[in-house]
């Protein structure tokens, strides 16, 4: 049995996680869909809380919310007018678009409930998932260990740096 | 009433439907990098939740959702470098509109 408090926080995120993501690809205005965006990804680090993975919502805020959302209202005003609405959509595109999503939602969520019987309840951690054992797993070699896939992001923003340079600077 | 996990699931699977609608519709580089992002955060809800609800003390989902997000982060600045590069270019991201790289 869950706590009131915690089932009420659910409803919240989940009706925000839909309400929000429906509007941020049907909205005219670029600008507004990055604010939808936002809500979106601040409800899925609620869901994060929620699951007792604090340093993991914080890092989807940090991240997510902090940085790659500044990133796109950034290359918003700088590639147009940010009052400017889309053209209205073809109607072609517009039905491949949604039978695409209609389908896919169908045959998964099909799946999922007919797949019903392995939805268990949440039970409580048993283990506490702390900064610190978060950071000696990431630097372990032993099983379990996350040093080499950490090393290896290391590597790619290393990439990315330096292609972000190379490609944005002015010739 | 308890908290399933196919409660969290519904949410995130209409999260990433709504992803592949606007990746299919939107005209604009931007909004169709806004939806790609709506579908990456989706699979990194998946990620965890399985990984909570099935496998309770182990911390892979999580790890793997901590690497998706650093991923998606250093992929972000990189299309945006590359469209803001296209704008200078050609002033315009509308992808109907650039045909050069066509062929």
């Amino acid at each position: 049995m869950e706590s009131v408090g915690n089932i009420i926080m659910y409803f919240i995120i989940a009706l925000a996680i839909i309400v929000f993501s429906v509007l941020t690809v049907t909205t005219g205005k670029i600008l507004r869909a990055a604010t939808y965006l936002l809500f979106v990804l601040f409800a899925t680090a609620g869901i994060y809380f929620q699951m007792d993975y604090e340093f993991l919502g914080a890092v989807q805020i940090a991240v997510y919310a902090g940085g790659i959302l500044v990133l796109f209202v950034f290359a918003i005003f700088l590639t147009g007018k940010p009052g400017q609405s889309s053209e209205p959509l073809e109607s072609a595109k517009k039905k491949i678009g949604l039978s695409a999503a209609v389908l896919g939602a169908l045959v998964c969520g099909y799946a999922l409930f007919t797949k019903a019987g392995i939805c268990s309840a949440l039970v409580s951690q048993p283990i506490d998932v702390t900064i610190n054992s978060i950071g000696s797993m990431l630097l372990s070699t032993e099983k379990f260990g996350y040093l080499l896939p950490f090393e290896a992001i290391s590597i790619l923003l290393l990439a990315c740096i330096i292609g972000g340079i190379v490609i944005a600077r002015k010739r | 009433m308890d908290l399933t996990l196919l409660m969290y699931l519904i949410p995130s699977l209409i999260m990433f439907c709504c992803g592949v609608y606007g990746f299919i519709t939107r005209k604009n580089m931007i909004a169709i990098l806004i939806s790609l992002e709506l579908m990456l955060n989706a699979v990194d809800i998946n990620f965890v939740v399985f990984n909570r609800f099935l496998f309770p003390g182990e911390m892979e989902g999580m790890f793997f959702s901590l690497f998706a997000i650093a991923i998606a982060a250093a992929e972000t600045a990189l299309v945006i470098a590359i469209i803001i590069n296209v704008f200078r270019m050609a002033k315009n991201i509308d992808i109907r509109e650039l045909t050069k790289m066509k062929f």
